[in-house]
């Protein structure tokens, strides 16, 4: 914080633009893999056919009005939700998991922010050309060129965040169909406000805020930090190494190898400042570790490159502890999932996960819900006998139509009566509604507290269903 | 944080200096704040021109949006945007996206409508709201009406016949149930005696001498009881005289009376007081034929339907 000269602290600091370098290696690489496996999945997962009988030929669609989620094969409904809750709990137990072993890889790699920002710079780097171009041409003034590669830039950007807008709502209606839809005004309302906070939303976050949005807004990048331990593997810089006694120094004649260097007592850091130039939050590694850093792995690829090109062994900056760069005698990093923590997180991640899998894969062709009518909860007949009355819902998760019947078990075939509705052939997605009663002389009924309904779909006994359900009778008086 | 030290920021002071060397600061508004109140400054205009604002005379200013709706009347009106005329309007619309299945209630036969899951299932939902409105205060939520007062409609017997005809009979011109009080005609023994008789006939325990004299009287003329009980004493539903030989009790609330001197006691005090209270409205005229049938479906499906 800057201090003026009444003693006042100012709050508001201006943004200092970030020109990143562009670099290759290791982590380059793998950034830039799952990018692509990332892009391909969110804009052409709307575009996948999968034919259906009663839905869009979409493999993917959230079928909001529809209540239902078609996901490949799979048919989600509002009462799956369960499975909506196993997903976010497994996504922050891998949170946890890996950012206690490897700091935050999420941030780094796979955030929607370092990727969409990735993409902006990648498309800044397109028009406007290097680090060096693009700060000659932020400093220039206004002329034809400034315009046009700018502004160009701020279209492209636009263009993208656009796409990335309407790749979104995609997921929601027919892509094909609410494409024209929407550039010829006939789509829905949410359609146009949803493009329309998304499109302005992925502009201002990935081409005007970048790393703001990281340093100032996301709280994840911060509860992250508590999940650090001291032998948590982050991007470091190895000081001891790079600084020796004399600290940082140029390359020049008579410091040019090791030796030489090591002689004189300058560390292995030749100050060439790529990793600071590389940073796509722009900060110094050398700092040591910060809560600024996203732990993106690039000034490992810079210091490489340099290490590579002067002979220098690589991993000046490297994924290493704390615990280790202090250690008497550093060893080669590793990870450390030796601690009850990580292996508590990963057996939370593993039961979890199985059972989500098991879940769904052992998932029912329908929903059941049987209702004993409580107003009133028994009848006494004419001749004695109690009736109690049951509504059975059945919602049909299948593809197809489904005739459902209902028999029972533990008490007389004959007591159960199914009314004017004997079964009850239900729309795949549709629920439908069967009125059960069921009738016990007076002695069975005192004998009978509980007793099975049992729901079958026809010409699939295997997926029957049974559920227990409650028998009341007047308690007996005297 | 080389580069924050460039940035200078002085703080600013209102300018003028009191005693030579006493300033003021000035703290002004952020500027996106500012200008965010300006944004609901102009919201506020547009809000104004489009809805109720200001009061003007005896009225107010009623503002460009209007809602159109039908009244209870079948006038359509036009109005100005407020929440009443806006649920009225809502109202309509639910109305018409009901109207397609009473159109086809309206066209069903009452065995077409519960044999459809789909017309049962709008049963279910629509018959029970109707219940739940006019019924419900007297029969209960369920329809287990209240032993004393109020017939269940949820057991098998009925006053008037089960059958869909007579329910929809006794919901359209109403029913009134009479009993006389037969305290006036007869001695306290007889009335006991016809109580035990009574008793009898649903196998609660009884004293057998006063029953076989309760049942001389029942079938004699002096009582006469199966004038409207019949000879059988199973009731005569034209006239909604219920069935004696049954287990089920609307008027003497015998189940829930302990002990058999107890139970005869209010089977007694019926035959002594006699009812005029079975009082059922009618409700052609209150409801629409519509929703009369949704009803007379609703309740034959609530158990006892025959």
């Amino acid at each position: 914080m800057q201090t003026d000269s009444a003693g006042q602290t100012g709050l508001y600091q201006k943004r200092i633009p970030i020109f990143t370098r562009s670099v290759k290696g290791r982590f380059r690489r793998f950034k830039t893999s799952v990018l692509v496996l990332a892009y391909t999945v969110y804009f052409l997962l709307p575009w996948l056919p999968w034919s259906r009988l009663d839905a869009p030929a979409q493999a993917v669609l959230f079928d909001i009005p529809g209540r239902k989620f078609l996901i490949f094969g799979l048919t989600v409904y509002p009462q799956d939700v369960i499975w909506l809750a196993l997903l976010l709990f497994i996504a922050a137990i891998l949170l946890f998991f890996v950012t206690g072993l490897v700091g935050r890889a999420f941030c780094g790699y796979f955030c929607f922010q370092t990727l969409w920002t990735d993409l902006f710079i990648w498309i800044e780097h397109f028009v406007q050309g290097e680090r060096p171009a693009r700060i000659r041409l932020s400093r220039q003034p206004w002329n034809r060129e400034k315009i046009l590669k700018i502004g160009g830039t701020h279209a492209l950007w636009l263009l993208a965040a656009l796409w990335t807008g309407l790749s979104f709502i995609f997921y929601f209606s027919y892509a094909p169909q609410l494409l024209v839809d929407f550039f010829t005004g006939q789509a829905a309302l949410a359609a146009y406000i949803t493009v329309g906070i998304i499109t302005p939303s992925t502009y201002a976050a990935a081409g005007l805020m970048r790393e703001q949005v990281c340093t100032y807004i996301c709280p994840y990048g911060r509860f992250q930090s508590v999940m650090y331990e001291p032998n948590t593997l982050a991007v470091h810089y190895d000081s001891r190494r790079g600084e020796s006694a004399l600290g940082r120094a140029p390359v020049r004649a008579g410091q040019r190898s090791l030796a030489e260097r090591h002689e004189q007592g300058f560390g292995d850091c030749v100050d060439c400042g790529l990793c600071v130039q590389v940073c796509p939050v722009g900060i110094d590694i050398r700092d040591g570790l910060q809560y600024k850093c996203i732990s993106c792995g690039l000034c490992i690829d810079a210091c490489n490159t340099i290490m590579d090109s002067f002979g220098f062994p690589q991993g000046l900056i490297r994924y290493d502890s704390e615990q280790n760069l202090a250690a008497e005698k550093p060893t080669a990093p590793k990870l450390q999932w030796k601690s009850l923590k990580t292996i508590g997180y990963g057996a939370a991640l593993l039961l979890m996960s199985t059972y989500l899998v098991y879940s769904i894969s052992t998932r029912g062709s329908f929903d059941r819900v049987v209702n004993q009518i409580r107003q009133p909860l028994y009848v006494v007949l004419s001749n004695g006998d109690i009736r109690n009355r049951y509504q059975i819902h059945i919602t049909n998760k299948s593809a197809q139509n489904q005739t459902y019947q209902v028999s029972s078990t533990g008490i007389p075939a004959e007591a159960l009566d199914l009314g004017s509705l004997h079964e009850i052939t239900i729309r795949p997605g549709h629920s439908g509604l069967l009125q059960a009663s069921v009738r016990l002389p007076p002695e069975l009924a005192a004998k009978t507290h509980h007793f099975e309904l049992l729901v079958t779909p026809q010409g699939k006994p295997a997926d029957a269903r049974s559920e227990t359900v409650r028998f009341d009778s007047p308690r007996q008086a005297e | 944080m080389s580069e924050q030290k460039s940035q200078s920021q002085t703080a600013q002071t209102t300018g003028h200096a009191w005693d030579g060397d006493l300033e003021e600061y000035n703290n002004p508004l952020p500027t996106w704040w500012v200008y965010t109140f300006y944004a609901t400054v102009v919201f506020a205009i547009v809000y104004w021109t489009i809805y109720p604002s200001w009061p003007f005379g005896k009225g107010w200013i009623g503002g460009a949006s209007s809602i159109t709706y039908v009244n209870s009347e079948g006038e359509t009106k036009t109005h100005s945007w407020n929440t009443r005329a806006l649920y009225l309007e809502d109202m309509n619309q639910a109305a018409a996206a009901q109207k397609p299945y009473f159109d086809k209630i309206s066209a069903m036969s009452y065995e077409q409508i519960a044999k459809d899951p789909d017309m049962n299932g709008f049963i279910i939902s629509a018959g029970k709201a109707i219940f739940a409105d006019s019924c419900a205060p007297c029969h209960q939520s369920g329809g287990q009406g209240v032993v004393g007062f109020f017939p269940n409609l949820t057991d098998d017997d009925w006053l008037y016949g089960g059958s869909y005809d007579k329910i929809h009979e006794t919901l359209v011109g109403g029913r009134r149930g009479y009993m006389p009080a037969f305290s006036e005609v007869l001695g306290g023994e007889q009335i006991d005696q016809l109580a035990n008789y009574v008793a009898s006939l649903s196998g609660i325990g009884h004293d057998a001498a006063k029953a076989k004299a309760g049942n001389a009287l029942f079938h004699g003329e002096a009582a006469a009881c199966f004038y409207c009980h019949n000879a059988d004493a199973k009731g005569r539903k034209d006239v909604g005289a219920p069935n004696l030989t049954d287990s089920i009790w609307l008027w003497a609330n015998v189940p829930a009376t302990a002990g058999n001197e107890g139970k005869v006691a209010a089977i007694r005090g019926v035959i002594a007081n006699g009812l005029n209270k079975g009082v059922m409205p009618a409700w052609a005229g209150r409801l629409s034929p519509e929703q009369i049938k949704v009803l007379t479906v609703y309740v034959h499906e609530l158990g006892g339907g025959q």
